[in-house]
């Protein structure tokens, strides 16, 4: 078996051959960090058992550039993202699925920093990968690494979490300070770079999501507002469900550093990425109750009511401005990019 | 138009024509040669990556007098 | 923030909101225009219509960038990205704005043209340093604001030799402009919003012949809505005692002469040009500026003898008429239908302070309410 020289070594061609090197690749690498008894198996589909109910399965590609941030990289991301997508159903995570697709010449020690990284955000999840591929392409066809991971989960008895349930009267609640990732990103982005302390906000939800559908089965909503930021994702709501929404500019947690990138930058905070935040729509009564819960785990310390649904046939969602004005929170439009007018 | 915002003035860097400015925690390195005269601890206005002018600390001040005033006063 | 927070105070704003209500004279109209783009956004993001008298009305002016850029400039940046081996660099402001036939910068990078995004013309310059062997162009565009560091960078090339630079230069001139707008007459208008950060660096003195040529009430307003409230209240003190001066609101930023190191440095690097077309004004005589023969070597348009493109607007589009101060953007067939800031197909769909752009974002509510 060719041996895999981690320190100096680069992805060559061979390491998506399917042969020796790939084999070297996979063990060397992969299954030594990310190791598990399912992943064990070393078959080309593993195979666990199933319980009975439902089950629920999402799939998320993740491309970011740089794949190291302050907060993260792209492998703790890859894990935490499509945690969250199952987890915003209301559902209990079980097993990831992990494909890579590397380029030629990316650094093996790079390679292995993001691999140890996703391996530490699966153990502290207690979602293991258990099942991988990897491909290589040619230098200059690829950006690095691409990671594609996709998640099974079950979902308890009596949950119903969907974006189509949102009604007139629901309260809306967000989990903490809003766009944190994006502007970590942007800050080590090349041709931008600000010194900031500001980290990306990336972690698994599932834990918190488990304590809130335990107090309240009845949430009607989860989504976890990722690109796009809150505004896109209260968008989509409204769209599904066919309301509008209300919402206090006031009521809305933004750390002071993004307040400041963004007016820099010209950027608006509604629209900037979260990795680590969820907002959900339940019926008022429970509101109360919900935001207890959440402030008592340490992801939704922050969380508050920020707006209510209501009836509204165009579905718009309008914020009161801490100005005392009104304003129409748009669907985002293209990218949100930096400007200078 | 021209977006600007005020940051308030760290460090400067004489050779290089630069200074590190911080809004609100984010610093960034800003070119001032555009300016003449600037000294730690001014606020300037940033635009695409250059500090256009000092803000003035007393006429700010006299500004948000002026919103008083004016609110009390008749034209 | 400091020197931005204390100028968002709602209820102030909201006090001297009043002040105009009180003072305004209910028998007459005031149309004040909002000669730049910021003041656009800020009316809009900030809902200071709401705050002001039925008989007070904004009007949007020409003072967008990217609005005014005639869809040829960017069609010829286009075709040279195409046609020569460049890396062409520009503000992402510029990437979406429609060219001719639904093209853009953005489309253009997507069928392989090597097209960056940048944030500073300091950032096009490292780019053409880490790339000594193509030629990097920097696609600049702006009012005064923005040409001083276009300037700066210019220099810096020359000061290093730097061979494989070049600026395509697009910076247009605001005097010339608002004298268009007073002249034509066209946006009947009782006083003018004037630019905050453009007179940082022209100074309140480059309006006087606006005022006297024309007896138009000015005054300089800062961007923030108190800023721009407090403005207004002066502007309708000018237009009730019948004066026309050149008022200065942003004195905290904005001196009588401007920033001179500024104005001496985009004299060194520039000289006017005879004319050039504004999307919507059409060919302006002396309302922008060049590369002067002693910085020849880095004007794009010579180096890679760039020709002259003439697009046709969109049929229908009323951008023309908006950034006249004519006509408002829901006024247009296309406003919130072929035209929105997914698709626009005029550029002040585009910017977020494009007037249509921020009547689309941010002005439906009033109409949305009225649904309900």
């Amino acid at each position: 078996m060719s041996r895999l020289d981690i320190k100096n070594g680069l992805v060559e061609m061979a390491h998506g051959s399917g042969g020796r090197a790939s084999a070297a690749l996979i063990d060397g690498l992969f299954t030594r960090h990310l190791d598990n008894a399912l992943l064990r198996q070393g078959d080309d589909a593993t195979l666990f058992e199933v319980s009975a109910g439902r089950m629920v399965i999402s799939t998320d590609a993740h491309v970011v550039s740089p794949l190291f941030f302050p907060g993260g990289d792209i492998g703790s991301l890859s894990v935490h993202g499509t945690i969250n997508d199952v987890a915003m159903s209301g559902a209990k995570p079980l097993y990831l699925s992990a494909s890579f697709i590397l380029e030629e010449g990316f650094s093996l020690a790079e390679l292995e920093k993001i691999v140890i990284s996703m391996a530490e955000a699966s153990r502290l999840a207690g979602v293991p990968v258990v099942t991988g591929d990897t491909k290589v392409v040619e230098s200059g066809k690829g950006d690095g690494v691409f990671i594609s991971t996709t998640g099974i989960g079950v979902l308890a008895e009596g949950i119903r979490v969907s974006g189509d349930r949102a009604e007139a009267g629901d309260a809306i609640i967000v989990s903490g300070y809003i766009g944190d990732h994006g502007i970590a990103i942007l800050s080590s982005r090349q041709g931008l770079e600000f010194d900031t302390q500001i980290q990306s906000d990336s972690a698994a939800l599932h834990g918190l999501v488990a304590d809130m559908v335990q107090a309240v089965p009845d949430i009607h909503c989860l989504r976890d507002p990722t690109r796009g930021g809150l505004a896109t994702t209260l968008n989509e709501l409204c769209k599904q469900s066919g309301v509008g929404m209300r919402i206090h500019e006031t009521d809305i947690s933004v750390r002071a550093e993004v307040k400041g990138a963004c007016e820099l930058l010209g950027l608006d905070p509604l629209y900037i990425a979260n990795e680590g935040k969820l907002a959900c729509i339940c019926p008022k009564a429970s509101a109360a109750k919900l935001i207890s819960v959440m402030q008592a785990h340490p992801l939704g310390r922050e969380a508050a009511v920020i707006g209510e649904v209501v009836a509204d046939e165009s579905r718009l969602v309008v914020m009161q401005t801490t100005f005392g004005g009104q304003r129409v929170v748009d669907w985002l439009a293209g990218e949100q990019l930096p400007r200078i007018c | 138009m021209c977006l600007a915002v005020p940051a308030r003035v760290e460090s400067l860097d004489d050779v290089s024509s630069t200074a590190m400015v911080d809004l609100d925690g984010i610093r960034k390195e800003v070119s001032t040669v555009l300016l003449d005269e600037i000294n730690v601890g001014d606020y300037v206005l940033i635009h695409v990556g250059y500090a256009l002018e000092r803000i003035d600390p007393i006429e700010a001040e006299k500004t948000l007098l002026l919103f008083d005033e004016l609110r009390d006063s008749e034209a | 923030m400091k020197y931005v927070d204390e100028y968002r105070d709602g209820d102030k704003a909201r006090e001297l909101a009043a002040r105009i209500h009180n003072e305004i004279d209910p028998q007459r109209q005031y149309r004040f225009m909002e000669f730049c783009g910021g003041h656009t956004h800020a009316i809009f993001r900030f809902g200071i219509h709401d705050l002001m008298p039925e008989n007070l009305k904004y009007v949007h002016g020409p003072g967008c960038p990217v609005c005014v850029l005639p869809a040829g400039r960017i069609e010829a940046a286009i075709k040279l990205a195409e046609s020569e081996d460049v890396i062409l660099c520009t503000y992402a402001d510029l990437m979406r704005v429609p060219a001719g036939k639904g093209d853009s910068l953005n489309r253009a990078k997507a069928r392989g043209s090597d097209i960056r995004m940048i944030y500073s013309s300091s950032d096009a310059l490292a780019v053409a340093r880490e790339n000594p062997d193509r030629q990097v162009v920097f696609f600049a565009i702006g009012f005064e604001t923005t040409t001083p560091p276009t300037a700066a960078a210019i220099r810096i090339a020359r000061a290093e030799g730097l061979k494989n630079f070049t600026v395509f230069c697009n910076h247009v001139l605001t005097p010339p402009a608002m004298l268009h707008i007073l002249s034509s007459g066209e946006a009947c208008i009782d006083g003018i919003l004037g630019p905050s950060h453009v007179s940082t660096i022209i100074g309140s003195h480059a309006y006087a012949d606006c005022c006297s040529l024309y007896r138009m009430p000015l005054v300089i307003a800062g961007f923030e809505p108190l800023d721009v409230i407090q403005s207004t209240l002066m502007l309708v003190r000018q237009v009730n005692q019948g004066r026309c001066e050149v008022e200065n609101q942003y004195v905290r930023a904005v001196r009588e002469t401007g920033n001179q190191k500024a104005q001496a440095l985009m004299a060194e690097v520039f000289e006017p040009r005879s004319v050039f077309e504004w999307r919507g004004l059409g060919d302006l005589p002396a309302s922008a500026v060049q590369i002067n023969a002693q910085y020849a070597l880095f004007d794009a348009e010579k180096r890679f003898a760039m020709q002259k493109m003439q697009t046709a607007d969109v049929k229908g589009c009323i951008c023309p008429a908006v950034l006249r101060g004519i006509s408002d953007p829901d006024q247009c067939k296309l406003f919130a239908t072929a035209c929105t800031p997914e698709e626009p197909k005029g550029a002040c769909m585009v910017s977020s302070e494009g007037a249509c752009a921020a009547q689309y974002s941010y002005g439906r509510y009033r109409s949305a309410e009225t649904r309900v």
